[in-house]
């Protein structure tokens, strides 16, 4: 009697244990479901080469815009400007009351108005952090073709 | 009082029976090791560690800009920008300093509010003693005469070609949080 427990346990223990047995390659096949991603066709859980970071000039030529609501692209570096409550670097060149003696544009009036459409005499809150819309410009070639072509008016 | 200082007169020139040699051997070791202890313990309280003892918050915000990382590698610490390098200049802003451990024992700036409340006053502060000195400091490394303006960008040359040129304006006119954050800026000249 002893002897045939010890046999059913030791059969039951191999026939449980044998299922998990199978290595873990065969599971993991491929984490990325085999869809090509823009970063390549890299499994998740590796490790892929990075772009290199881009290099924003320091001075470039004044960018077209490609849609009529586009913000002005800056044309120029910005490193270590501070833009927060206590200062902002851009109106010190952009704003009305500088931008005359600085040589700069503007910043147009349609960034005094709140949102409840009431103009203020100087920049409104919520368009104070010019960096939300407006942004340096590197050369980066497009991850993925675009066929989107600016309306006539702007061509 | 007089007999006492006659005294002593004989003393001094009456001939001591230590050797010539010997009274000068002791004088020249003895003027270097306070000389040399005097301008240890000065660069000891030029460093950065030194600064960081009481200004850490401060200390820290200079890793974000370009004096502290950068292309070539070079950087200042804080002695560079605050502390004159001229000698004279710099006993005298030494021993400016010593007030400031009046303000450290009584915890003027030691929590973060108070530093805040009274960053304005304290930049204020820098800002006209680098005015009233033609921004010495900025200028023991980046020399007007030997800037190429070819190599500037357009806004720079703009600028230093015409007011830093004529002396009108001086570096830290323009050049305000170059490395630290602002205060607050409102009525402060072009901003």
């Amino acid at each position: 009697m002893k002897k045939f427990i010890t046999a059913i346990f030791t059969v039951s223990v191999i026939a449980l244990s044998a299922p998990s047995a199978y290595s873990a390659d065969d599971v993991v096949m491929s984490n990325s479901g085999g869809v090509p991603s823009l970063r390549g066709l890299v499994e998740i859980s590796d490790v892929n080469q990075s772009e290199a970071l881009k290099k924003v000039p320091r001075e470039q030529h004044l960018m077209d815009r490609n849609y009529v609501q586009q913000p002005p692209l800056i044309p120029h570096s910005i490193r270590g400007y501070q833009v927060n409550l206590n200062a902002n670097k851009c109106l010190s060149c952009h704003s009305f009351k500088n931008a005359g003696a600085m040589g700069a544009t503007k910043v147009s009036v349609t960034h005094f108005i709140t949102r409840e459409g009431t103009t203020l005499s100087d920049v409104s809150p919520r368009r104070y952090f010019c960096l939300q819309c407006h942004v340096t410009q590197a050369d980066a070639k497009p991850l993925v073709d675009n066929t989107f072509t600016p309306v006539d008016s702007l061509r | 009082m007089l007999k006492l200082l006659k005294r002593l007169w004989v003393i001094m020139k009456s001939p001591s029976t230590a050797s010539f040699g010997f009274i000068l051997v002791i004088g020249f070791l003895g003027g270097i090791i306070f000389w040399g202890g005097f301008n240890t313990g000065m660069e000891a309280t030029n460093t950065e560690a030194f600064c960081s003892g009481c200004h850490a918050p401060i200390v820290k915000e200079i890793r974000e800009t370009i004096h502290y990382s950068n292309r070539s590698g070079v950087r200042a610490i804080c002695s560079d920008c605050h502390v004159p390098h001229n000698w004279t200049d710099k006993i005298v802003r030494k021993v400016q300093a010593s007030k400031e451990l009046v303000a450290f024992a009584m915890g003027t700036i030691d929590t973060d509010e108070k530093f805040k409340a009274r960053r304005a006053h304290l930049a204020n502060r820098e800002w006209q003693r680098m005015k009233e000195n033609n921004s010495q400091e900025c200028r023991n490394c980046h020399q007007f005469e030997y800037m190429d303006f070819s190599e500037q960008g357009k806004r720079s040359v703009s600028q230093h070609s015409t007011a830093l040129a004529s002396g009108d304006k001086t570096c830290v006119d323009c050049h305000k949080g170059i490395a630290h954050q602002l205060p607050d800026m409102k009525d402060i000249e072009g901003w």
